[in-house]
């Protein structure tokens, strides 16, 4: 029957045809769902050719029945991506309605000060190089602020210290320093830690300065550990800290608990070195005063001084912070207002 | 502490470089540099002049006309100055020419008077501050030479920081050794040209005498020597250009030729001297002692100072004359009358100079050296040495016997230096040949009795006493910046992390995704927030705002609250981590007598999120804190949060440890830990902070970070596969009874295989009876191991209700 052709193989093709071209068409669901019936429905065109197989003969069944099931695949994928693209052009209709430019819901960002977050990165690039981080007491007697650590106390080097007091040797830290003391009377060495902690000095408060202020610490202390591991380590820290481009000097200071004392200083985080009003135009930031761990301290905490060596520092979490984020004014880290802590947080 | 540094140019010959360069060199291997001043820039065009008539302006009573001789024909200048001597030497600027400031002065007309230039303040040259009248120019200027000249101008003074081991840079020849030992050239003090004077000394252990003047050391602990030489016939007048323009170009004030000899060699030298006027020496006796309970001395800066015994001071037959070290007394200072001379150059004491001062609440230019400890070793010299800079200015005539009182400088202390020593510290190798070669330059000898080791010179004994000291200056004199840098192996320390940082991080992780902010709030605060029961203040503070240190956080947040709201910000949700404080009891022990304590504190207020135009803002409310005191207690610290009645007979000290008695109010929470309270939090009551009429209610609460536990490892329960059975339970219960009290006898009465229940819906009014309020919870129920028969849930639901009914007086209202 190929050659005259078998009339229901050909309407099936003229249904595939018609109906296809109805579906993909539909202008809107309600087409859409008139061509679904006209051509799938229950006595759709479809059904009506696929109804009429018994009266085939036998031989003509199947190619009819396989040709009907394909113009039905055919065209129910047709109806489906059409169906799908009347969706979205309906959803995006809504949506234009909606206006999306409507500001979202959200919830209260929480967050750490910026102190605190310089903090734990300072932390975190020494503990990575194997420091733990310890704490000390706010109130000190003087031996921890200042005998223990060589500071004469009848001496202008205690002087500089403008110490409150709480009553005859008894003080407010003036430094972390004292919980170096505290920690190598309770640990042997290698002892390696960082102290952060509130300080305190009898300074008249201004954009630069502080009666309490933050302070973090640092003491490593073995056997072999030598001026230029000491070096190195800082150099690391600060290539971690401020960036890889960033240089680091050390110049000589005096601090009574280090000799030799170093004043660490980098290249301006602000101009790059050339020089401009946070660097004094010296193209230099002082961060950190350190040094060797005098020999003295070791006495006084019961180490062997022969044996042992280390390095200390101490630097101001608190002027990093300033620099870091361009803050003008120290006072205004612990006023607690929202409108500040507000542009640091970061939940 | 200025220098200059033209004088260390005079001081080091041969010495190259800037300013900035000699500053640089400065602050890399000795102390740092604060500021390079430039001093007489500008002055190019000024010339010494000569008044040589001086008139009453015809129109004027308050200005004269001066004809002035500036090196070329004399011309008439009108000069404004209150005194202006006839035959005086003065700055003369011509017209045509500019002063430092840029001002170019013209011939101009002055009440009808024309003026053929200026005559100079101190200040229009900006070589002082002085704007009263004009400079007048020491004698012996020849007219018409450049200023400059005569100035030893253009010059810069380098401010230089001090540290206090290192008093012997506050001098150009401290200064001028460590820039010579850089360079490799050598220090020369230029000889006092035309005088010559070594005396012959009279000495004595508490006392001797010499030139008609006896001194003697009542208390040698104050003042380890005393030497002293008299001058005769001098003739008081200001001093020369040279020694001005020195002094001027450190920032001193050149007062007169006897005077300014003194400050000059404190300057060079570091050793401070006093010059007394000899008539007034009363008994030609020099003494010194502690002062005596009520005696006095009017100072040099004209005060009169009430003297205690912590003073050291210098008298004569009658009484004291001069504050030892610190200054001198007005009645026997040097002035234009003068005509003999006793000066002074002592050794005193570093602390009781150091409290001698604080006494009198002063610090001068002596005491500030002598508290540092001067060169016990370079007195002698430095008394020489101002005696012939005073008779080349002053003339007259030296004693040649001097006073020298006291105990003569032992053998220089010699230090040992082990060059294994030097590497195990420093990490470098050097020989003893090398070591030498970097000390060497600074003064310290090698001593050849043994090993290595080093005579350490007279000024630098107070600094240098242990090997390390000198190793130090081993590494100074390497150059810090040409350290190898290397790593090495390091062992892990044996300290372990402090557990309270892992607390604070969980707290913060907690708080701060629940949209807190973290404060750092000052420690010091007013006696309001500190301890209620034993606060802790300090002795001497800065104010009484600052007088104590914080008792609590809550109370110090309100502050910070406080603040925002004064600058309008109304939603306020803060945090802080921080020590509080109190006095310990008697009876407690302690290193210090204050107690410190980690705290977290909070505070939320304003609205429960931020605006959006979709919904109604709501107010944060107690549930909002409960939420979030619950979410800390369990989630945190084990806890759970309970009411606290007003009523609890132990309130007021629980309270009071959390300095809540001062806040908090009728709605309150404790929070309990298995060993009992460890936090509060509540309603802050309206008159513990100053609000605005707009601010919203204030919660808060706080707690002990100690009670903070651990993260320890949470065990898996096993998920069920089997479908879940809701259940909605609506129950009228009498008003008296708390969900709390429900929720127990139903999780008491319930199978194992309740998974779930809670309280959704709270109603009072229509449709519940008076006396009662309804309560709905929603049950789920699952088992591990079946899907569950409804029978069986019903069977649980009845089972719980009867229960609810016995124990709650609970009626069910819908099931
Ligand atoms: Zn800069």
């Amino acid at each position: 029957m190929s050659e005259g052709g078998n009339p229901l193989l050909e309407r099936l093709a003229a249904i595939e045809e018609e109906g296809v071209a109805a579906l993909r068409d539909a202008a809107d669901e309600e087409a859409l769902e008139t061509a679904r019936v006209r051509y799938l429905g229950r006595s759709g065109a479809v059904a009506d050719v696929l109804g009429r197989i018994g009266s085939l003969p036998a031989d003509q069944r199947r190619p009819v029945g396989q040709k009907g099931n394909a113009v039905k695949r055919a065209l129910e994928e047709t109806h489906e991506t059409r169906a799908a693209e009347l969706r979205m052009r309906e959803s995006a209709r809504a949506a234009a309605d909606r206006d999306l430019t409507r500001p979202g819901r959200t919830a209260w960002p929480g967050g750490s000060h910026p102190v605190t977050a310089v903090i734990d990165e300072i932390c975190d690039i020494f503990r990575e190089l194997g420091f733990t981080r310890v704490r000390g007491p706010e109130v000190e007697t003087e031996w921890y602020n200042f005998t223990a650590l060589n500071i004469p106390l009848d001496h202008p080097a205690a002087d500089v210290h403008d110490t409150f007091y709480l009553e005859d040797g008894v003080v407010l830290r003036t430094h972390t320093s004292p919980v170096q003391a505290r920690t190598m009377q309770t640990h042997q060495p290698p002892v390696r830690v960082v102290v952060p902690g509130v300080c305190y000095r009898r300074e008249s408060i201004d954009a630069s300065h502080a009666a309490v202020f933050d302070q973090i610490e640092g003491l490593a202390v073995d056997e072999g550990v030598d001026f230029v591991e000491f070096r190195s380590t800082i150099e690391h820290f600060v290539r971690r800290f401020f960036g890889a481009e960033t240089r680091t000097r050390f110049r000589p200071d005096f601090f009574p608990f280090t000799e030799p004392s170093a004043q660490v200083e980098v290249s301006c985080t602000i101009c790059g070195g050339s020089g401009c009003a946070t660097c004094k135009g010296t193209g230099w930031i002082e961060i950190m005063g350190s040094g060797m761990v005098d020999p003295a301290v070791f006495e006084a905490v019961g180490y062997d001084p022969e044996r042992y060596t280390g390095y200390a520092f101490g630097m101001g979490p608190g002027r990093m912070a300033l620099l870091r984020h361009g803050i003008p004014d120290l006072r205004l880290l612990h006023e607690g207002d929202v409108r500040f802590l507000r542009q640091f947080a970061s939940t | 502490m200025r220098v200059s540094l033209n004088w260390l140019r005079q001081l080091v010959p041969g010495l190259e470089g800037t300013a900035e360069e000699l500053a640089d060199r400065l602050a890399m291997t000795v102390t740092g540099v604060e500021e390079i001043v430039p001093v007489g820039r500008g002055l190019e065009d000024i010339r010494v002049a000569r008044v040589l008539e001086l008139r009453e302006h015809p129109d004027a009573d308050r200005l004269s006309l001066c004809l002035v001789d500036g090196g070329e024909d004399p011309v008439e200048v009108v000069c404004g100055a209150p005194v202006i001597h006839e035959g005086g030497l003065y700055p003369f600027i011509a017209p045509g020419s500019t002063l430092p400031g840029g001002l170019r002065i013209e011939e101009r007309a002055i009440r009808g008077v024309t003026s053929h230039g200026m005559l100079c303040s101190e200040r229009e040259l900006a070589l002082g501050s002085d704007a009263s009248g004009i400079l007048r120019l020491p004698d012996g200027l020849e007219p018409g030479t450049p200023l400059v000249q005569a100035f030893d101008l253009p010059d810069a003074a380098l401010e230089l920081e001090i540290t206090p081991n290192r008093v012997d840079l506050a001098c150009h020849v401290g200064v001028a050794r460590e820039l010579a030992a850089e360079a490799g050239l050598e220090v020369r003090v230029p000889p006092v040209e035309g005088a010559d004077w070594e005396p012959t000394w009279r000495d004595g252990h508490e006392a001797a005498s010499a030139g008609g003047v006896t001194v003697g050391i009542e208390d040698a602990a104050r003042c380890g020597r005393y030497l002293g030489a008299v001058v005769r016939g001098v003739e008081v007048k200001p001093s020369p250009a040279w020694l001005q323009a020195r002094l001027r170009a450190v920032g001193a004030r050149p007062i007169n030729n006897v005077v300014d000899a003194t400050n000059y060699v404190l300057r060079e030298l570091n050793q401070p001297l006093h010059a007394f006027d000899l008539a007034r020496v009363r008994g030609g006796r020099i003494g010194v002692r502690a002062a005596r309970a009520g005696e006095r001395l009017r100072t040099l800066d004209g005060v009169e100072r009430a003297l205690e015994p912590a003073a050291t001071v210098i008298t004569d037959a009658e009484g004291p004359v001069a504050v030892a070290g610190v200054m001198g007394g007005e009645e026997s200072e040097v002035t234009a009358g003068t005509t003999d001379v006793f000066l002074e150059c002592a050794w005193f004491d570093p602390s009781h100079t150091r409290h001698t001062a604080r006494s009198l609440e002063l610090s001068t230019d002596a005491s500030y050296r002598f508290e540092r400890g001067v060169d016990r070793r370079g007195c002698e010299a430095a008394l020489a040495r101002c005696v012939r800079l005073i008779l080349a200015t002053a003339g007259g005539k030296a004693e040649a016997d001097a006073v020298r009182v006291g105990e003569l400088p032992g053998p220089r202390t010699v230090v040992p230096l082990r060059p294994e020593r030097v590497q195990r510290l420093l990490g470098l190798v050097l020989d003893a040949g090398a070591i030498e070669g970097l000390l060497a330059p600074l003064g310290f000898e090698r001593d050849e009795t043994g090993g290595l080791a080093f005579r350490i010179p007279g000024w630098r004994e107070g600094d240098i006493r242990r090997e390390v000291d000198l190793i130090e200056e081993v590494a100074r004199r390497h150059g810090y910046e040409r350290f190898p840098t290397a790593t090495r192996p390091t062992r892990p320390s044996t300290v372990p992390d402090d557990p309270s940082f892992a607390r604070s991080d969980r707290v913060r992780r907690l708080l701060e995704s629940r949209g807190l902010l973290e404060a750092r709030s000052s420690s010091l605060v007013a006696r309001s927030e500190a301890d209620a029961e034993r606060p802790v203040d300090l002795l001497h503070p800065i104010s009484a705002e600052e007088g104590f240190l914080r008792g609590a956080l809550v109370p110090v947040l309100l502050r910070r609250l406080e603040h925002n709201w004064a600058r309008g910000t109304g939603d306020v949700r803060l945090y802080e981590i921080g020590t509080v404080f109190r006095r310990r009891a008697e009876d407690e022990s302690g290193e210090v007598p204050v107690a410190e304590e980690l705290r977290v504190g909070a505070l939320l207020t304003g609205r429960r999120r931020p605006p959006h135009w979709s919904e109604e803002p709501a107010a944060v409310d107690v549930w909002d804190l409960k939420g979030l005191a619950e979410e800390v207690a369990s989630g945190l610290c084990g806890a759970t949060v309970e009411p606290l009645p007003l009523a609890s007979g132990d309130e007021a000290p629980a309270l009071g440890r959390f300095g809540a008695a001062r806040w908090l109010g009728a709605e309150r929470f404790e929070l309990v830990g298995p060993a009992g309270r460890i936090g509060v939090a509540g309603g802050v009551r309206r008159e513990a902070v100053d609000a605005p009429p707009w601010a919203e209610a204030v919660w808060a609460l706080e707690f002990g970070l100690g009670a903070v536990e651990l993260a320890a490892p949470t065990p898996y329960r096993p998920l069920s596969t089997f479908p879940a059975v809701p259940r909605d339970l609506a129950l009228a219960v009498p008003a008296s009874v708390r969900a709390a009290e429900v929720e127990a006898v139903i999780r008491e009465a319930a199978p194992e295989w309740l998974e779930d229940v809670r309280l959704f819906d709270v109603y009072e009014g229509d449709g519940v009876e008076g006396g009662r309020r309804s309560l709905a919870f929603r049950f789920r129920f699952r088992a591990r191991d079946r899907t569950l028969e409804d029978a069986e849930v019903e069977s649980a639901l009845k089972q719980i209700i009867r229960r609810l009914e016995e124990r709650c007086d609970a009626r069910v209202r819908s099931a």
